[in-house]
C-alpha cells in the first residue's frame, strides 16, 4: 500500500469527476417545481427606508411570492447570528446589532437585503425586482474604520456609540511602555491593511427546501463547517437542530468567506415554508461583490524596540479595524484571534496590542485566507526590515539575531503563542541558500545594467493553526468489505478526500477506488466542527487515523478469533500468525464480522468505527519567504523574477498538495500586494470595485516559477505530526513581496510602500523620489 | 417570444426553445442540464465558461444561444472519449494538481486544448500569457500551467505521430 502512504505526492482522487465537469455545486441542483428568488439591495450606503411598494412586482409574470423585512418580523425566524464574547473599552458589552436577514427601518450598506422576489423562473425574478419600489431617504455614510471612531461621524447603529463594536487588549502593557521608552532605538510605523475579497470562483448560492408533511427543512448551500452552520441556523429559525437538515455539495473556494450563515439562506427558507416548494438563490458576480464578505481591512501602529545590538526589546501595537456593518459569529476573529503572529519566530520579551473593531456602512468582513495572520505577520516583517534599514543591519542577519532557537523549546512568546517545536534558523538557512542570497547584489547590478531595478524581500512568519477543537471522522465497512467514510472537515478544493483515503487505505490496506467519501451532509456526519483556520490536516487527520486504529484493534481480535490463536500480527492489510500459516485479509475479516458466528463472544457485530480527536494544543508552521523583483522605473510594472519558499508545516502529508496550497495562498498575499482592494467612494460610500473589471484578480503572469522545499520539524500536538499548511502561503507572501519593492526602491529614498502597489502608484513614488531634495 | 435553437452539442443535435436575451451558457446549463460549464462571473473575465464552438474556445456567457444555431460546440462533458478515457489535457490537470475546487477547470481544460492547438510548443511564458482570460482563485496557477505545457506536449506528439502513421 505503499503508493498511497502519507507522504506520496499522489493525484487527487477528486479530480477525474471534476475534470469531467461532474462537479456538484448547488447551482448545478435543480429539485421538482423549484423556484428562483432574487435579492433587492439598497443602492445606498445609509439610509432611511420610508416606503416598500411591492405591488408591482407581485403581480409581474411568473411572481410566486415578494418577502420584505415586515414578512421576516412575522415568519417566527429570528435574527441571524451575531458575534459576542468580547468587551469595549469601559468594560462594557461589545455591541451586537438586531440583524434580520431582510431590513425593514434602515440600510446599512450597498447592497443591505431589502426585498426578496421569487418566481418561477430566475429571469423573471430579476426582471419583478426591476419593479419594487422603495423610497430612501439617504444619511451621511462612513466606510473607513478610522473615521468611524471619530467624534461626529455617522452612526451606524444609531444606539452604537462612536461604533465601537469591541475593544481587545492582549499582552503586557506595563512591561511593553517600560521597554519602549527606555530602549535605544524605536522603528515606528503606519500601515494600512487593506481590505480585500475572497472572490470564490464559486459565488454563494443556497438552496431552500422545506417539506410541509415532515415539518423539516433541508438547506443545500456554500459553507465550510456544516454542523456548525446547521447549529447557527436553528438557532436563528427557532427551529430545533432535528428538524434541519443542512448539505453542502462540491463547494468552488471559500477561504473563511462562506463559513457564515449569510442573509440569503434565512431568505430562501422563509420563502420555501412560505410557497411549499424549493426555492434557489445564486449570487450573481456583480452581487457578490455587494453581499460577500470582505476580508482584512485595518489601520494598523506599530512600534519595535532595539537595544544596541539590534536585540528586539518590545513590540507595541494598535489598530482600528473595520466590522462592517453587520457581525457574524466569528466574523470578527480577524482582529483579535490571530495576534500571535504579531511577536513572530523573535524572543521579543515585551508585546502589547490593543485592536479597536469599528462599524462602518461597508459589507461584513469575514475571515479571509489567515484571519490576522497576514496582517501581523505584515506588521512584524516590516518592521524587522525597516530596523534593518534605520540600524544598518542585514535583514537576514538581524532575523537571525532575534530569532528563538530550538533549544529554547517550548518557548512563551510575549503574546497568546507558546512554541512546541520549530527550527527557524535552519529553515533561514534553506530559503538564502535556494534563493542564492549571497549572489544577490551581483544581480541588483546587472539588472541596473539593464534599466530595471532589482530588489529582494525577506520574509519569515509563523502562525497558529488547528487551534483547540475536534473533528470527527467515520469508517464505516460495507457488507461486501469497500467503505463509506465519513468526515466532519467541509473541503472546498483543499483535497481532503485525497489524503483520508490515503490515510484509510494505507491504514486498513482497502484500495482508494473502492473507498466512498462523504462530507458536509449533516443527515450522515456525527460529529466535527468543519474546516477552517489549517486544521483539517491535523484535527481531522488525526481522526480519520484514529478511527482506522481502533478498525484494526477490533479486526484483530477478530481475526484472532477465527485464526483460533491468542495473537495475530497485523501489516499492509493481512492478519498473520507464527502459530498458523493461514492468513486473513481486512476484508476478509470484514465481510466476516457481518456474522455473529465469526466473532468472539459478545463482540458486537460490524467493523464499524467512529472517532474524534481532539487537540488541546495548536501547532504552529512556519517558514521562509524570499522574493526577488524587478521593477521598471520607466513604466512602474513589478515583475517577480524569483520566488522561494522553505516551509516547515511539520509531516508532509501529500507533497503535491502541499505545494498547492503553498503556492495557492501565494497568489491571493501577492495580490493583495500588488493589485486587489475593495475600495469605496469616501462620500457616498459606493463601492468602487464591484466587478472583475475593476477589482484586480491575479493572473497567471503575474507570477514566475515558485520553488518551495519542505523542512518540517514535526509536531507531537496530533497523531500525525502536521501542521496546518491551508494558510502559511498567504501569511508569508504580503510581507516578502513588500520588503522586496521597498528594497528595490530605497535606494531611490523609498522607505515605504502601500497596497496596492500598482504599477500607477509605484510609477509616482518614483517619480516624487526622484524630485525630493536629497 | 420564444426561438427555436438547434446545434450540436458533444456530437449529439439537440434543440431547445429560448428567449432572444439566453445566453449560450445558460442554454448549456439549464436547458441541456451539462452542468460542468460554470459561470465565475458577469462580465467576460473568469473564463470558467468557456466551451468549444466549432472547434475554438469561446466564453459561452457572451455569445447567445441563438448565435450558436447550426454551430458544433463542444463542453467539457464532451471532452473524454467515449470509453471513458480521460482527454490528455484532463490528465495532466490531475497529474500537476491543476485544480484545487474545481470551478474554473472546465473553463480551463477547455482554454488549455485551445492553447495547445494555436500555440504547439508554447513555453512556460506564453502559456502564462495565454491565460490572461481565465481567472483561478485556488492553485496560484502553477499546476495549470504546467499541466498546459505536459498536457500540449502530449497531444502534439499524439498529432504528428498519427500524421506519420
Amino acid at each position: 500500500m505503499g503508493e498511497f502512504a502519507l507522504g506520496q505526492p499522489v493525484s487527487r482522487f477528486e479530480d477525474p469527476r471534476l475534470l469531467r465537469g461532474g462537479g456538484r455545486y448547488v447551482d448545478d441542483m435543480v429539485l421538482p417545481n423549484m423556484a428562483y428568488g432574487h435579492v433587492v439591495r439598497s443602492p445606498h450606503a445609509h439610509a432611511r427606508i420610508l416606503k416598500i411598494d411591492v405591488s408591482r412586482a407581485r403581480a409581474a409574470p411568473g411572481v410566486v411570492a415578494v418577502l420584505t423585512g415586515e414578512d421576516w418580523a412575522k415568519s417566527g425566524f429570528g435574527d441571524l447570528p451575531t458575534a459576542g464574547g468580547k468587551k469595549r473599552r469601559d468594560g462594557g458589552k461589545m455591541y451586537r446589532p438586531k440583524f434580520p436577514a431582510l431590513t425593514s427601518d434602515k440600510v446599512r450598506y450597498v447592497g443591505d437585503p431589502v426585498v426578496f422576489v421569487v418566481a418561477d423562473t430566475a429571469a423573471r425574478a430579476q426582471d419583478a425586482a426591476e419593479l419594487v419600489e422603495i423610497d430612501y431617504e439617504p444619511l451621511p455614510a462612513v466606510t473607513d474604520s478610522i473615521r468611524a471612531a471619530e467624534a461626529g461621524a455617522p452612526l451606524v447603529h444609531e444606539d452604537c456609540e462612536n461604533n465601537i463594536c469591541f475593544v481587545h487588549l492582549e499582552g503586557d502593557k506595563a512591561k511593553t511602555d517600560a521597554a519602549i521608552a527606555a530602549a535605544r532605538h524605536v522603528v515606528r510605523r503606519k500601515f494600512r491593511l487593506s481590505r480585500v475579497y475572497a472572490a470564490t470562483m464559486e459565488t454563494r448560492g443556497s438552496i431552500g427546501d422545506y417539506d410541509r408533511a415532515a415539518d423539516r427543512y433541508t438547506c443545500y448551500t456554500t459553507l465550510q463547517r456544516a454542523l456548525n452552520f446547521r447549529e447557527e441556523l436553528s438557532a436563528t429559525l427557532h427551529v430545533p437542530e432535528s428538524k434541519l437538515r443542512v448539505v453542502a455539495g462540491d463547494i468552488g473556494g471559500s477561504f473563511g468567506m462562506k463559513s457564515g450563515v449569510f442573509n440569503e439562506v434565512g431568505m430562501v427558507l422563509l420563502a420555501s415554508k412560505t410557497l411549499s416548494r424549493p426555492v434557489k438563490w445564486t449570487a450573481s458576480r456583480s452581487e457578490a461583490f455587494l453581499a460577500d464578505a470582505h476580508g482584512r481591512d485595518n489601520h494598523t501602529e506599530a512600534e519595535l524596540a532595539l537595544d544596541e545590538r539590534g536585540k528586539f526589546t518590545a513590540l507595541r501595537v494598535r489598530s482600528v479595524n473595520n466590522v462592517g456593518a453587520y457581525t457574524q459569529p466569528g466574523s470578527d476573529s480577524g482582529s483579535y484571534s490571530n495576534l500571535g503572529t504579531l511577536a513572530g519566530v523573535y524572543t521579543t520579551p515585551a508585546v502589547h496590542v490593543d485592536v479597536t473593531g469599528c462599524y462602518t456602512n461597508t459589507n461584513i468582513m469575514r475571515p479571509f485566507r489567515g484571519n490576522g495572520r497576514p496582517e501581523a505577520a505584515f506588521v512584524i516583517e516590516r518592521l524587522v526590515d525597516i530596523a534593518a534599514d534605520e540600524l544598518g543591519v542585514d535583514p537576514a542577519e538581524l532575523r537571525r539575531r532575534n530569532m528563538i532557537s530550538p533549544d529554547a523549546m517550548p518557548f512563551q512568546t510575549g503574546l497568546s503563542f507558546n512554541y512546541d517545536c520549530g527550527e527557524f534558523e535552519k529553515v533561514l538557512d534553506g530559503a538564502l541558500e535556494m534563493v542564492d542570497y549571497k549572489g544577490f547584489e551581483a544581480r541588483r547590478a546587472a539588472a541596473r545594467e539593464r534599466g530595471k531595478l532589482r530588489g529582494i524581500g525577506i520574509s519569515y512568519t509563523i502562525e497558529k493553526a488547528a487551534g483547540p477543537g475536534f473533528e470527527g471522522a467515520e469508517v464505516r465497512f460495507d457488507r461486501t468489505g469497500s467503505i463509506t467514510l465519513v468526515a466532519g472537515s467541509v473541503t472546498q478544493g483543499q483535497g481532503h478526500e485525497t489524503v483520508f483515503k490515503q490515510i484509510v487505505s494505507d491504514r486498513l490496506g482497502i484500495h482508494p477506488d473502492e473507498i466512498h467519501y462523504l462530507q458536509g451532509d449533516t443527515d450522515q456526519v456525527f460529529l466535527g466542527e468543519g474546516t477552517g483556520g489549517s486544521r483539517t490536516s491535523a484535527l481531522g487527520g488525526s481522526a480519520v487515523f484514529s478511527a482506522t486504529e481502533k478498525v484494526v484493534a477490533k479486526a484483530r481480535r477478530i481475526a484472532a478469533h477465527m485464526l483460533q490463536v491468542e495473537e495475530v500480527d497485523y501489516a499492509e492489510g493481512v492478519f498473520t500468525s507464527p502459530k498458523t500459516n493461514r492468513s486473513l485479509t481486512m476484508r476478509e475479516v470484514a465481510r466476516s464480522a457481518m456474522s455473529p458466528k465469526n466473532l468472539p463472544q459478545g463482540m458486537e457485530i460490524g467493523l464499524n468505527a467512529n472517532a474524534v480527536f481532539h487537540a488541546s494544543r495548536q501547532n504552529y508552521p512556519n517558514g521562509c519567504h524570499i522574493i526577488e523583483v524587478e521593477i521598471d522605473p520607466e513604466t512602474g510594472v513589478t515583475s517577480i523574477e524569483r520566488y522561494v519558499v522553505t516551509d516547515d508545516v511539520g509531516v508532509v502529508m501529500n507533497p503535491k498538495l502541499l505545494k498547492g496550497q503553498i503556492v495557492g495562498g501565494i497568489a491571493q498575499g501577492v495580490g493583495q500586494m500588488v493589485m486587489e482592494e475593495i475600495r469605496f467612494d469616501d462620500q457616498s460610500g459606493q463601492i468602487l470595485t464591484g466587478s472583475f473589471m475593476d477589482y484586480a484578480m491575479p493572473h497567471a503572469e503575474l507570477f514566475p516559477h515558485i520553488d518551495i522545499k519542505a523542512m518540517p520539524t514535526p509536531t507531537k500536538t496530533n497523531l500525525l505530526g502536521v501542521k496546518g499548511a491551508g494558510e502559511a502561503g498567504c501569511v508569508g507572501a504580503l510581507p516578502a513581496m513588500a520588503n522586496a519593492m521597498v528594497d528595490a526602491l530605497s535606494h531611490l529614498g523609498v522607505k515605504d510602500i502601500v497596497m496596492p502597489a500598482t504599477p500607477e502608484r509605484v510609477w509616482r513614488m518614483i517619480e516624487e523620489a526622484k524630485r525630493a531634495p536629497a | 417570444m420564444l426561438y427555436d435553437v438547434k446545434m450540436t452539442v458533444n456530437g449529439a443535435a439537440v434543440a431547445g426553445q429560448v428567449e432572444a436575451r439566453t445566453l449560450l451558457a445558460q442554454f448549456i446549463r439549464e436547458h441541456l442540464r451539462l452542468t460542468g460549464t460554470h459561470v465565475g462571473c458577469d462580465t467576460t473575465q473568469c473564463g470558467c465558461c468557456v466551451v468549444h464552438v466549432d472547434g475554438v474556445a469561446v466564453k459561452s456567457c457572451t455569445m447567445l444561444a441563438v448565435q450558436a444555431v447550426g454551430r458544433s460546440i463542444t463542453t467539457i462533458e464532451g471532452l473524454a472519449a467515449a470509453d471513458g478515457t480521460l482527454h490528455p489535457m484532463q490528465e495532466a490537470f490531475r497529474e500537476h494538481h491543476g485544480l484545487q475546487c474545481g470551478f474554473c477547470t472546465p473553463g480551463m481544460v477547455m482554454m488549455a486544448v485551445d492553447i495547445a492547438r494555436r500555440k504547439p510548443g508554447a513555453d512556460e511564458k506564453t502559456v502564462r500569457h495565454e491565460l490572461e482570460g481565465n481567472i483561478c482563485r485556488c492553485t496560484g496557477y502553477q499546476g495549470i500551467v504546467e499541466a498546459i505545457l505536459d498536457g500540449s506536449a502530449k497531444i502534439n506528439a499524439a498529432r504528428i505521430n498519427s500524421a506519420e502513421a
